[in-house]
């Protein structure tokens, strides 16, 4: 077999091989039989759900309206994107959910990091253990946990019936459900587990004989932090950073549940115009903005992370 | 990493066991995050419809009830169909994947990643939308099947990472072994690859079925009538009466879906 002898990280024959390429000379090769088979359909699938529904999604907010031929020809125009812009208040909601996703991302960030330090230098041979102990609880329904704390905090939940039940308080407490600190208690809470992860992934490579070699040198224990343990924990702080505020500033699910109406997010905004009132060209164009703003920020922070060095290489 | 915390203890950290601050705020972060989930196991074996203290007294009828609610017993039902079929194709196309971005170079492989892992970054809202109006452009209604599809796609980066990890990992020496007695390429890979990466093939089988188990920013714009449990479940937060033996169903689900992730973490590591 002469595929036998070939570096396996070698171009597939010598034919210019974009996934869906026939194949230009007969194929020589048994790869290439093998390339096309596993990348056809794997190619066809992501093109048809995947990237077949965003660009109906970009070519839909440049409709004036829901037109029950979406695929035929029509005069793009950026009405959608101007009321976007003028009318209601959609773009001052983005920002919201972009400070909602940002203050989450930061506080889940900073309360995961003593716990990531805790398992990686304190925990001892049992941090493996604690590991999944905080994990199984993420997942575990997130609906559930969230219907969890509502149960406790609503004006008829475990904590003012308590107190009232004790006849500490006269009047259930108010205020404890239903607002956008809510929201972003909640949120921080969900994601700490989470954001453990690359904190972790970081901290456990940290060489401890730079401990060692510092505290030679008559560093005290916060110097050694300062300028050792922290400097190489960066880029698993960036990278908790993003894989909490990503999902967060999309989110539509725990303003639904426990943001009321002073609580919503973009999210809410673009479900509302699929669901309920049914305009949606605007949605797709709000949906439009929100991916372009996403992508823009993951590309900005990829470039902090490098996640090359968070893979140790 | 646990073997990496061992060895530094010693160095680097305090004794074990001496209680510090650190260890302190682990424990209370635990507690937080195991509160909701006794105070639901209590409300399920609680005899009172309303959730509030004092407790009523130890019942088991709520869990009773639930075996004999059919809606409740059908989106369970539509839950499991849905991410047994969307897990099933996400595992077959993410190891595909997994298989052309580790054993073979082309061009556009770059792209091929980033679509690959486009569904994490890409909001589930947006995702969910999306493949609203595609289903609307084809003039498909939303059932069962948009949801296998919906699911299947944001499940994928999640099983091409898992297998790929795993593939990245292995020695390329033995499908050139196998090819060198003879066997062809395809052979090789049916033979040897993916037998040493089946334990990453199930883990992300088993991965991508609790993702879509659990799921709900886009079963409920794309599961139509047949109501998935998490969907079932939010219509139902409303109704008081229906609480508890809801309550008893999820206790239920989530000891399956611990014991299935925890199954996972071990079929993994072998």
């Amino acid at each position: 077999m002469s595929a036998g002898t070939e570096p396996v990280s070698g171009r597939v024959g010598r034919a210019p091989a974009r996934p869906t390429d026939p194949p230009r000379r007969p194929p020589t090769n048994p790869r290439r039989w093998t390339f096309l088979g596993l990348s056809v359909p794997a190619t066809l699938g992501l093109l048809a759900f995947l990237v077949a529904p965003l660009a109906l999604m970009v070519s839909l907010s440049l409709h004036r309206e829901l037109s029950p031929d979406l695929l035929g020809p029509f005069e793009p125009t950026l009405e959608q994107y101007q009321q976007a812009a003028s009318v209601g208040n959609y773009w001052q909601i983005l920002q919201t959910s972009a400070l909602i996703a940002f203050v989450v991302a930061l506080a889940a960030t900073a309360l995961a990091y003593p716990i990531a330090y805790f398992l990686a230098f304190r925990a001892g041979p049992r941090a493996g253990l604690y590991l999944i102990l905080l994990l199984i609880p993420f997942w575990t329904s997130y609906l559930l946990r969230v219907m969890a704390w509502k149960l406790m905090l609503g004006n008829a939940g475990v904590i003012n019936s308590t107190l009232t039940g004790l006849g500490i308080i006269d009047e259930p407490l108010k205020g404890l459900l239903f607002s956008r600190n809510t929201v972003v208690v909640t949120l921080v809470y969900v994601w700490i587990p989470f954001a453990t992860l690359p904190l972790l992934a970081v901290l456990g490579r940290i060489d401890v004989r730079l401990h060692d070699a510092a505290a030679d040198l008559f560093a005290s224990p916060f110097q050694q932090f300062r300028r050792i343990t922290l400097p190489l924990s960066l880029p698993g702080l960036a990278a908790a950073f993003l894989m909490v505020f990503i999902p967060t500033i999309g989110e539509y699910v725990t303003p639904l549940l426990v943001g009321g109406n002073a609580g919503i997010m973009y999210g809410n905004v673009i479900q509302d115009f699929f669901t309920r009132s049914g305009n949606w060209p605007l949605g797709s164009a709000l949906s439009v903005v929100m991916v372009a703003l996403t992508l823009t920020l993951v590309v900005v922070g990829l470039r902090v992370v490098q996640p090359r060095r968070l893979l140790g290489r | 990493m646990t073997a990496a915390a061992d060895a530094r203890t010693g160095a680097h950290g305090r004794p074990r066991g001496r209680p510090s601050f650190l260890r302190g705020y682990f424990w209370l972060l635990a507690f937080l995050l195991y509160l909701p989930l006794v105070i639901l196991f209590v409300f399920s074996v609680n005899a009172n419809t309303s959730l509030t203290f004092p407790l009523k007294g130890f019942t088991l009828g709520w869990y009773e009830k639930l075996f004999a609610s059919e809606n409740l017993l059908h989106a369970v039902g539509n839950s499991m169909v849905v991410a047994v079929a969307s897990s099933a194709v996400a595992t077959v196309i993410g190891t595909m994947l997994a298989l052309l971005l580790s054993r073979f170079e082309f061009r556009g492989k770059g792209l091929l990643t980033g679509l690959a892992i486009l569904p994490l970054i890409v909001p589930y809202v947006v995702l969910a939308v999306a493949l609203l109006i595609l289903f609307h452009a084809l003039g498909i209604q939303s059932s069962i099947l948009t949801l296998v599809v919906g699911h299947a796609v944001v499940a994928l980066p999640y099983t091409t990472l898992i297998v790929l990890a795993r593939l990245v990992g292995s020695e390329v020496e033995l499908e050139e072994a196998a090819m060198d007695l003879g066997a062809t390429y395809p052979g090789a890979l049916r033979l040897v690859v993916i037998p040493m990466a089946m334990p990453a093939i199930v883990s992300a089988l088993i991965t991508a079925f609790t993702v879509s188990f659990d799921e709900f920013a886009i079963a409920l714009f794309l599961a139509g009538r047949d109501t998935t449990f998490p969907v079932y479940l939010f219509g139902q937060l409303r109704f008081a009466n229906t609480l508890p033996v809801l309550i008893a169903a999820a206790v239920l689900l989530m000891v399956g879906t611990v014991a299935l992730i925890l199954s996972a973490d071990r079929i993994r590591r072998r």
